[in-house]
């Protein structure tokens, strides 16, 4: 059993590693996506040019464009087992599922949340929103928590997306309702985090709480779904 | 010629839909064969080769690989056969080192077999610091093959290993399947090319139409 927990993480290190590897490779993520979600923030700062206003949506703004971003790196994390089968010859060799997923999501979540932190930083100065020490540590356990259950989610919709040819452009339809509520939860914890509206960093831990809840459940069921319905 | 089947497929039945791509098959590999399964397109061939590698369910009869139940324990099945189709399998954006390195992380081998299985397949130091996007064909072919060594794969399932490949490339594929046989492995191949085959298989098995129509020495 502990041999077998232990082989499961050891694939999961080594998927992640590898997702990891490619993506500093591509730079995608770094000359592509992020340029184009600062761009999304700057003209957010202009369209919407009123402190009151900015401050009181930042928190959306960071966590949708999050979500949009998720959609793209998780079709390039899948899109990557695609292009010449690799994620079959897994499938073929019998490694644990489990192992391949965990480490989808682990990738995943350290690529959200590199995001989430220059979004972070530039609510910070184009928006004009204050974050004291206890916000801050409100903000990143955010951040992860909510970066997990997007990732979660994300990992098992796009298994899905590649293990049925041809249903890429499933993958926002049906990850976007499916993800709501860490969107909801994330957002109100961050407000608190930002003190939007006037709210106090206390009441975004319930939040945080639900967010944790939501990645526990969504990262439990992903991983003995995960399996069975990327299987042929 | 060694008496332990590795492959014992008896009155097998594969249902595409209501299509029977295999009928009532029966098929006996020994350990350490070269066999080719020779057929036109559409005959069959790739459906039996996924049948042995556990893609496929059987849809009547009974299947062994390995010693183990291809229904009950297509795990087991799967972590000892090596499947290679028409792809690679390979991550295209990782060199082919990184590749190998991969597969040895999640199967659990240790650089010293890896190195074996590249130095096996002929990949130089030069060929494994090159991302596989820019490999030629019959050099991703021989990554591929190395995957394999390194899973330590008994039994291989190879679907048309030479298509694609020019005739250095297909000669190269032939000689590391000879190795391969030689260090232990039994090698089954799917081909519509009889010449070719033949002259590697020690053994062809003739498909049409879903039927194993003749069974021998090449």
């Amino acid at each position: 059993m502990s041999a077998s927990i232990n082989r499961t993480f050891g694939i999961a290190k080594a998927v992640a590693s590898k997702d990891l590897r490619v993506e500093m490779r591509s730079r995608v993520m770094t000359n592509q996506i992020l340029p184009f979600a600062a761009i999304v923030m700057v003209l957010f700062a202009f369209a919407l040019d009123n402190d009151g206003v900015l401050q009181r949506v930042a928190p959306g703004l960071v966590w949708m464009a999050t979500l949009f971003t998720s959609l793209v790196v998780v079709q390039r994390s899948f899109a990557v087992e695609a292009a010449d089968s690799a994620i079959d010859a897994l499938r073929v060799a019998g490694v644990a599922p489990q192992g391949v997923y965990l480490g989808k999501v682990a990738a995943l979540v350290v690529q959200l949340v590199a995001f989430e932190a220059v979004l972070a930083f530039l609510a910070l100065i184009l928006y004009r929103v204050n974050v004291d020490a206890h916000g801050a540590v409100l903000l990143v356990t955010t951040c992860l928590l909510g970066s997990l259950g997007i990732a979660a989610l994300a990992a098992v919709y796009g298994g899905l997306s590649i293990a049925g040819r041809g249903r890429e452009t499933l993958l926002p339809l049906l990850l976007l309702p499916a993800v709501a509520p860490v969107l909801i939860g994330a957002t109100r914890a961050t407000e608190s985090a930002f003190g939007s509206d006037g709210a106090r960093v206390v009441e975004g831990w319930p939040w945080v709480g639900l967010l944790a809840v939501f990645g526990a459940v969504f990262l439990f069921g992903g991983t003995l779904g995960f399996g069975p319905l990327t299987d042929e | 010629m060694g008496e332990t089947s590795v492959v014992d497929v008896r009155d097998a039945v594969v249902l595409l839909g209501s299509f029977p791509a295999l009928a009532e098959a029966n098929v006996r590999i020994n350990a350490g064969e070269l066999v080719v399964v020779h057929g036109p397109n559409g005959a069959g061939k790739t459906t039996l080769l996924r049948l042995c590698a556990g893609l496929l369910p059987l849809s009547r009869g009974s299947a062994r690989i390995m010693g183990f139940d291809i229904e009950a324990e297509r795990s087991l099945v799967r972590a000892s056969v090596g499947f290679l189709g028409h792809a690679n399998g390979l991550y295209l954006d990782l060199t082919a080192g990184e590749n190998l390195s991969f597969w040895g992380h999640v199967v659990g081998a240790n650089r010293e077999e890896v190195t074996a299985a590249a130095v096996r397949m002929g990949l130089n130091d030069r060929l494994l610091a090159t991302p596989v996007a820019r490999l030629s064909a019959g050099q991703k072919r021989r990554t591929a093959l190395a995957v394999m060594a390194v899973r330590r794969a008994s039994l291989w399932l190879l679907d048309e290993p030479h298509a694609g490949l020019d005739a250095a490339g297909r000669d190269e594929i032939d000689a590391l399947l000879r190795d391969a046989v030689a260090a232990g492995a039994t090698v089954v191949i799917a081909s519509h090319e009889l010449e070719r085959s033949a002259s590697l298989a020690s053994r062809r098995i003739e498909v049409v139409g879903g039927r194993i129509i003749e069974q021998g020495e090449r």
